[in-house]
């Protein structure tokens, strides 16, 4: 890295602070518009909502940085997994503390009544709380603590939040029967998941030997 | 549409009545599409005139009615109901109609009839809805013969003082009002009297999630959501509690004798 070229460490310094700013937009004009009272009819319905769908689409942007990555043979992409990563943490944290706040009224003892009574809040919990160990471990002091192997596998956690994460949002449409969106980021998961299986098993080792990743 | 203010007992609560613009741009009408603005976007295409509604079954005196003779049927009155959405939502809205009770003596049912069945619109020309498979088209609904009969059982035929908006329902539809929302069909075309009870719509797609009564219950949960409180749309902020839903949306007192004797968590 010593020798790359001025051009691209400027791109280096500035691709981190400019997806930084570009994923706090979602948050920044959702405070505005909930401030402004331009969430519509239902406010709190489209705040924890919109939080959800936000925490899912980072989901899959965190999942999608090592496939672009690889095929794209874009190293530099490694620099933003991190960040994205944390940024699902974070909305799925507001999406979390929006039900909590906006539709449980922090009533924490009717919160824990209701998570395991419903089973769609149940996975959803399920996928936050493991994340939480993923959003702890992911400084870098973290990796060396840990060493890199188990810090791996560990953070191989996140493929069944993905699974969790998709049950949930199923769940939640089922009752009327309206999967169109949840079969488009089904898909995109399974894609992005289905690419590392195949890299796994079916890929010759060939497609393996030039790129140290997994 | 004018309206005499009803004097049935419990039909103009003193609440708070929506504002407009949300009662008209929020709505279930999923055959305009599941989203709340989809109606309010595509519903102009509906066609509302010429309109005839079918009454048959077990009757002694079937007939198609025009739209204008439902409307001369009896005398129009203003009544003011709480909606209560499955969805945990509601609203206050002034409607203006009639109790169904009149359609129901003009064609007077047989001894046998038990249920009545409301069969709504499903025009794949006008309703982009319909051609998605989210629900079984038509839109079926149902009441026993006497929820049908109950005073408070409404044929709307226009809200806050006119004709309905189509996102709403035009030309008429039910509103029953101590059921969720989605037990008040909009846009009906067919009037049916059975002895068995219908098979409703949302039952058919989740029998678990919506039964035949449907009758607002904060002690029966949904599966997936208490039923326990509701937001009052347009009014409640982000900010505000969650107020308790009453028994029966608040109409226990007329409508209670309906269901005595019946354990409410097995019909629900």
């Amino acid at each position: 890295m010593a020798a790359a070229p001025a051009r691209g460490r400027l791109f280096d310094r500035a691709l981190k602070p400019a997806v930084f700013l570009l994923s706090l937009g979602p948050f920044a004009y959702l405070f505005w518009a909930a401030v402004a009272n331009e969430l519509g009819p239902n406010p709190a319905e489209a705040l924890i909502r919109s939080l959800g769908e936000w925490a899912l689409r980072f989901l899959c942007l965190t999942l999608a940085v090592t496939p672009a990555r690889v095929m794209f043979n874009l190293p530099r992409l490694a620099l933003l997994r991190r960040m994205l990563g944390l940024f699902t943490y974070f909305y799925a944290l507001l999406h979390l503390l929006g039900y909590a706040a906006f539709d449980m009224g922090f009533d924490w003892g009717e919160i824990v009544r209701d998570i395991p009574k419903r089973p769609f809040i149940l996975v959803g919990f399920t996928a936050f709380v493991l994340l939480t160990p993923l959003a702890a471990t992911s400084f870098n002091r973290a990796i060396r603590m840990m060493g890199a192997r188990r810090w791996q596998q560990l953070h191989r956690l996140v493929y069944a939040v993905a699974g969790l994460v998709i049950l949930h949002f199923f769940w939640m449409r089922a009752g009327k029967n309206d999967f169109a969106d949840v079969a488009v980021y089904g898909a995109i998961l399974a894609c992005l998941l289905g690419w590392r299986v195949w890299r796994r098993f079916a890929a010759p080792r060939t497609a393996r030997r030039g790129v140290m990743s997994r | 549409l004018p309206g005499a203010r009803s004097t049935v007992e419990g039909a103009v609560t003193m609440e708070k009545v929506t504002p407009y613009q949300d009662a008209t741009t929020y709505n279930n009408f999923y055959e305009f599409g599941t989203d709340k603005d989809d109606p309010a976007r595509y519903a102009h295409t509906l066609v509302t005139q010429p309109w005839t509604v079918e009454v048959d079954g077990l009757v002694r005196k079937p007939g198609k009615f025009g739209l204008e003779d439902l409307l001369k049927l009896s005398a129009q009155e203003e009544r003011i109901y709480r909606l209560r959405c499955v969805e945990g939502w509601s609203m206050v809205i002034p409607w203006v109609g009639y109790s169904l009770s009149h359609l129901i003596d003009r064609v007077e049912p047989l001894g046998s009839a038990k249920y009545v069945e409301f069969v709504t619109l499903a025009d794949p020309k006008t309703m982009p809805g319909v051609r998605s498979r989210v629900l079984d088209w038509p839109y079926v609904e149902g009441l026993r013969l006497d929820e049908a009969r109950h005073p408070l059982t409404l044929l709307a035929f226009g809200m806050y003082g006119e004709v309905l908006p189509k996102q709403n329902g035009a030309p008429l539809r039910l509103v029953v009002p101590w059921k969720y929302g989605f037990k008040s069909g909009k846009s009906l075309v067919r009037i049916r009297f059975t002895e068995q009870e219908p098979r409703i719509a949302w039952n058919k797609a989740a029998a678990n999630e919506y039964g035949f009564y449907s009758n607002v219950n904060p002690n029966v949960d949904h599966p997936r959501w208490s039923q326990a409180t509701e937001r009052r749309i347009g009014e409640d902020g982000l900010f505000t509690k969650r107020r308790k839903t009453l028994m029966f949306n608040g109409y226990e007192a007329q409508v209670g004798q309906l269901y005595a004797g019946m354990d409410l968590r097995k019909f629900f």
